[in-house]
């Protein structure tokens, strides 16, 4: 079947038909599938690179000196920006333009803030699908930037190849926070702010518990600890030699294509589930939910037979005998 | 909502009191910061597909500056943004910027809960929701109006 035209417009370079897909994902909306089907098949060329650390820590600054080295080397750059939404009000203030002022004007450059929308499952289908778009759309190096807090910075990030942890210098409480998880996402420790002193310290500290990692040692890439300056942009073409190193090693060792396996796997698993949901929500209805519910409050029944007489409902055949 | 403070104009207290009130409103705002050119303002109004662009202007730059936004934005074939200006902004100019297409030009003092009706009130409707009914046209889907706007913006 013949792409559609936003489609099409998209492949040809048009950055509103791009906006406006990435608007339908989102949105969640039902056009999203069938164009982010067609997308799928243009894919698969982008470096896809996930940023993540403290809020304050320098992650849009250093996305924006990130940007500008990977133009000097003649890449087209895609960047996702993530901030939060209010919980009170759903609204969110997007602030990460801000700093990234000086790639404006630039048409090989793309830049979309998302709101994180609460959905913290939601928040990872939305940035891997925008991700699809971009890649789709042709550009060489993709960066997401994150909020940096809990469950799911570590689901995003697992949408990308390489994933930079992004620290500061005397920030103790951030070493505590990755030795709790952070640690096994890094592919890249960044210290930044490496104007400010004691950069030299937290990099000791970092390469100390870097060490302490016995499940490291086994695997091909020694993960580098850079210092920069996003302020003044010193340290940024190391970390864009390291960049190149990565994608480099995970071609290498093959695991480019493993962790491609798993990510399809996740996100095959994450719709059918989805599917799953949006059948038994067409299927049976509020009152029937409340009236099993209520029948299970009241031990007339328990959680599995209701659960099963729903999957028999549903047409689930493993199920009937549960009923 | 874009949020943009468009010029050499270093005055952004208006400009963050109206994004956190358009925040806690329930809506998505990207602030851009101060200092931004037309082009910009227009480019990251591309981006990030918004459904109104909202420039707050105190210098008095601004029959300089909004001619130059509404044109970039019919050069790119949007059409279908709210734009709208507040700041200081003289009577006597008010006339020209809403001859330009510019709306709901609100100065010091302004309520924000007048300025949140009046966003809601006028953006495009099938925007204004999370269902973008004209993508959802049967047969034709995914084509619309956009199409033929819509010259592949460099
Ligand atoms: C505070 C202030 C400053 C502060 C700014 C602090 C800051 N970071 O914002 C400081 C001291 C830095 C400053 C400096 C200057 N200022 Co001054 N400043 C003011 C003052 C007193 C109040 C502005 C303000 O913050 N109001 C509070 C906010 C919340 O209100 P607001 O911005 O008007 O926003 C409201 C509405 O206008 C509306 N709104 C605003 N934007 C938008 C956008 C949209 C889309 C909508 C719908 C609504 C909307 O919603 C808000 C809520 O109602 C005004 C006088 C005045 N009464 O307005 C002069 C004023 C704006 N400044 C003026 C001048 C001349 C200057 C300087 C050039 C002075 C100088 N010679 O150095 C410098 C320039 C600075 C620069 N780089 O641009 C003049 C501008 C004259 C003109 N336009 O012709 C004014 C009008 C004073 C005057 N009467 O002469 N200033
Ligand atoms: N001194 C110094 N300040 C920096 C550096 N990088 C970023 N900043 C500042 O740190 C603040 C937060 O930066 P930002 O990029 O918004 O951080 P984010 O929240 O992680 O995206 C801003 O005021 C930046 O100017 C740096 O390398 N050195
Ligand atoms: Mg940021």
């Amino acid at each position: 079947m013949a792409n559609y035209p936003i489609v099409e417009r998209l492949l040809a370079g048009d950055r509103r038909a791009l906006a406006r897909i990435v608007t339908l994902i989102e949105n969640n909306a039902p056009e999203a599938r069938p164009i982010l089907a067609q997308l799928h098949t243009h894919g698969g060329h982008a470096h896809i690179v996930g940023l993540t650390g403290s809020p304050g820590a320098g992650k849009s600054t250093l996305v924006m000196q990130l940007a500008r080295e990977l133009r000097r080397r003649e890449q087209r750059i895609g960047i996702i920006a993530v901030d939060p939404s209010s919980p009170f009000s759903g609204g969110a203030i997007l602030g990460d333009r801000i700093r990234m002022q000086e790639l404006a004007g630039d048409p090989n450059v793309f830049i979309r803030s998302m709101a994180s929308r609460g959905s913290l499952g939601g928040l990872a289908t939305a940035t891997r699908d925008a991700v699809r778009a971009l890649d789709a759309a042709g550009f060489d190096t993709i960066l997401i930037e994150t909020v940096g807090a809990g469950q799911a910075e570590v689901e995003i990030v697992r949408a990308a190849q390489t994933v930079i942890v992004v620290t500061v210098p005397g920030m103790g409480d951030d070493i505590q926070a990755i030795k709790a998880g952070i640690l096994e996402i890094a592919d890249i420790f960044v210290v930044n702010k490496a104007d400010r002193p004691g950069a030299d310290q937290t990099a000791a500290e970092l390469r100390m518990l870097l060490s302490l990692d016995e499940q490291r040692k086994e695997r091909a890439w020694r993960v580098p600890i850079v210092k920069t300056s996003a302020a003044s942009g010193e340290g940024v073409p190391e970390l864009a030699d390291k960049l190149a190193a990565h994608l480099a090693s995970l071609r290498e060792t093959g695991q480019l294509g493993s962790r491609s396996g798993r990510q399809a796997r996740s996100e095959m698993l994450a719709l059918l589930h989805q599917a799953l949901l949006d059948k038994i929500a067409a299927t049976i209805s509020t009152e029937d939910w409340n009236r099993l519910i209520d029948e299970v409050v009241e031990r007339q029944t328990d959680p599995y037979s209701a659960a099963g007489e729903i999957a028999r409902r549903i047409g689930l055949a493993a199920a009937q005998e549960q009923d | 909502m874009l949020v943009a403070k468009p010029g050499l104009d270093g005055h952004d207290r208006g400009a963050k009191v109206l994004a956190r009130a358009l925040r806690d409103a329930g809506m998505e705002v990207i602030y851009t910061g101060i200092r931004q050119t037309p082009q910009m303002i227009v480019e990251a109004a591309i981006q990030e597909d918004v459904d109104a662009i909202l420039m707050s202007i105190l210098s008095g730059a601004h029959m300089a500056i909004f001619p130059k936004v509404m044109e970039l934005l019919r050069q790119n074939g949007v059409d279908d943004v709210l734009v709208m200006a507040g700041g200081i902004l003289p009577d006597e100019d008010i006339p020209a910027i809403e001859q330009m297409g510019i709306k709901g030009n609100f100065g010091p003092g302004t309520p924000m809960a007048t300025i949140i009706e009046y966003v809601r009130a006028n953006i495009a409707p099938e925007r204004l929701t999370q269902d973008l009914a004209p993508l959802r046209s049967g047969g034709a889907a995914f084509d619309t109006q956009e199409s033929q706007q819509s010259q592949a913006a460099q």
